[in-house]
């Protein structure tokens, strides 16, 4: 599928074959092939971008296009290279001879847990996803993470118990599942993950005094009131009162701004 | 002296007191211990089936860990992990189409060739540090425990990763002679304690631990020192249920010689977790006054 030919090359006409978007004048085109049929794309778009001036059209398999929203997972190879390439299609920028294909969805058993109850033992978590003890760390999973993150450690770490360790190695995933594509244990590391540092934010990690008073207050019913008044409130009060509101002046010193109304701290 | 450490997964979850054990006892003994960076899973169980190069790639995995990261020496305990890695360091070192088969596999990392030696702390211990070093460093003999030996199945098989010739049990038995503990010859210390198995059959119901703690105390065994959790699950912590099957008549309280170790030099019980073995382990130290006051 990989195969290089450069007669084929030359003889297709360097045009878009995709059906919307119409190339700048001057702009270099190369060819890419998506799902194995070939494209002349601008070299300077991503493969999210290159695809849609294909003229494929992301119903799903599309979020933020920044880069964290993990639904645009991609898996490519160069021509005549046997490496396997992984990357996001809206952080990606398109190569010459680039064979790809997305993978906006990769099936992934998630457990169901109520986190009130499992407790902070690392054994709960072995409990609800046993397969991790399949890992033979052949390390697929780390080599196809397109954030970096050491998902073979972070297993491990589940492994030794170590829920701490597997949240902060993991902090940086963004679900989009490609560890688990290429997983010979079949093991959905990035759900197990998910898990860990809920297990580490709910039971493990101090919590902080200050969160917990104010959110104590909130439950006590303390700003119950003010919220009423402004719900009571017409659309033009409203927008008075928001216009009138004292705000803090730009480039405030920290700590030297207070108020004037402080019936609200 | 400074030793790389290889822990191993269930030493950092169920075995804790295993591990705590051992790195308490070596620090005592003037060792700085490193447990290496990075580690993964040993593999658990070596792969029979020859062309089944996958399953090695864990255990080389960790030996390349310890070579990058400067250990010529690599130390370790639960006798699992030793023998799954000390064979995949055979294979590493002995066989070439293997070793290139798995070096090319594993492309991220750098190439090895078994330069890392795998030693197993009984035998560090012994070479190392020495019977006497560690005997004078007794603070509490364990003067009148009658305890054997328990090596089980991969200790010692096969020859080339043994830790000593099979049917010899020279390595522990130096160490609890150190200790002060009277040391018996125990006919089933390389008996199999039912290893995996146990899984298909009810809980104290395994009849291969059951014949090894039954021999024991017909012997007038009182104790038993093991170096693997999976024995230690099998032979230890199965007694009461043994006991309530009707399969064993007595307890014979089973230890992990580290923590045999750590009482002996004195440390403070935490580091020996007791709560992880059968009640009865900590009763007969008890009862032989060899707990170090609380």
């Amino acid at each position: 599928m990989c195969e290089t030919d450069q007669k084929t090359v030359k003889k297709m006409p360097r045009v878009a074959t995709g059906d919307r978007a119409i190339l700048p004048e001057g702009a270099k085109t190369i060819p890419v092939y998506i799902m194995g049929k070939m494209y002349e794309v601008p070299e300077t778009l991503t493969i999210m971008k290159a695809m849609e001036f294909a003229g494929f059209k992301f119903l799903r398999g599309a979020g933020c296009r920044g880069g964290i929203c993990g639904a645009c997972p991609t898996v490519y190879r160069m021509a005549g290279d046997y490496k396997l390439h992984f990357g996001l299609a809206c952080q990606t920028v398109v190569e010459a001879n680039m064979y790809l294909a997305q993978i906006p969805f990769f099936p992934a058993n998630r457990a169901i847990f109520n986190i009130d109850e499992i407790g902070g033992l690392p054994e709960a978590i072995h409990a609800l996803y046993p397969e991790i003890f399949r890992c033979v760390a052949c390390n697929q999973c780390t080599k196809a993470c397109p954030m970096d993150v050491d998902v073979l450690g972070y297993i491990s770490a589940l492994k030794q118990g170590n829920i701490e360790k597997a949240a902060k190695l993991s902090f940086d995933c963004i679900q989009c599942g490609l560890c688990a594509s290429r997983c010979m244990g079949e093991i959905p590391q990035y759900h197990a993950a998910q898990l860990a540092r809920r297990v580490y934010g709910r039971y493990i990690v101090p919590q902080a005094e200050h969160l917990k008073a104010r959110v104590a207050a909130i439950e006590s019913g303390k700003y119950d009131a003010m919220l009423d008044e402004l719900a009571a409130m017409s659309k033009e009060d409203l927008e008075k009162k928001y216009v009138e509101r004292e705000r803090e002046p730009d480039f405030a010193e920290i700590g030297s701004w207070q108020p004037k109304e402080t019936r609200y701290l | 002296m400074k030793i790389s450490y290889y822990p191993g997964c269930t030493l950092k979850t169920k075995a804790r007191n295993l591990d705590r054990a051992a790195v308490a006892s070596l620090e005592t003994l003037g060792v700085e211990v490193q447990e290496i960076e990075r580690w993964n899973c040993c593999g658990a169980v070596h792969s029979l089936t020859a062309d089944d190069l996958i399953h090695q790639v864990g255990p080389v995995r960790n030996l390349i860990r310890a070579k990058e990261q400067g250990a010529d020496k690599l130390v370790t305990l639960c006798s699992m992990c030793y023998n799954t890695l000390a064979r995949a360091n055979q294979i590493m070192k002995n066989d070439t189409v293997k070793r290139d088969t798995i070096n090319r596999f594993m492309d991220e990392e750098i190439d090895y060739a078994g330069e890392v030696e795998v030693v197993h702390y009984l035998t560090y211990l012994q070479e190392v540090i020495g019977w006497q070093k560690i005997k004078d460093q007794v603070k509490i003999p364990l003067t009148d425990l009658k305890v054997a030996p328990y090596y089980g199945c991969t200790l010692q098989r096969p020859a080339e990763v043994g830790i000593e010739p099979f049917g010899s049990y020279a390595l522990m038995t130096g160490l609890l002679d150190a200790l002060g503990a009277t040391v018996m010859n125990f006919t089933a210390a390389d008996k199999c304690c039912g290893s995996y198995q146990v899984l298909g059959v009810p809980a104290g119901e395994n009849k291969a631990a059951a014949a090894i703690v039954n021999l024991a105390a017909d012997a007038g065994i009182e104790a038993l020192a093991t170096s693997c959790p999976l024995c230690e699950y099998n032979l230890g912590k199965q007694q009461g249920q043994m006991i309530a099957k009707g399969n064993i008549t007595a307890h014979v309280p089973t230890y992990y010689f580290t923590q045999l170790l750590a009482v002996a030099l004195g440390l403070d019980t935490e580091n020996c977790h007791f709560e992880l073995n059968d009640p009865t382990s900590a009763e007969l130290l008890q009862s032989k006054k060899c707990l170090a006051a609380a």
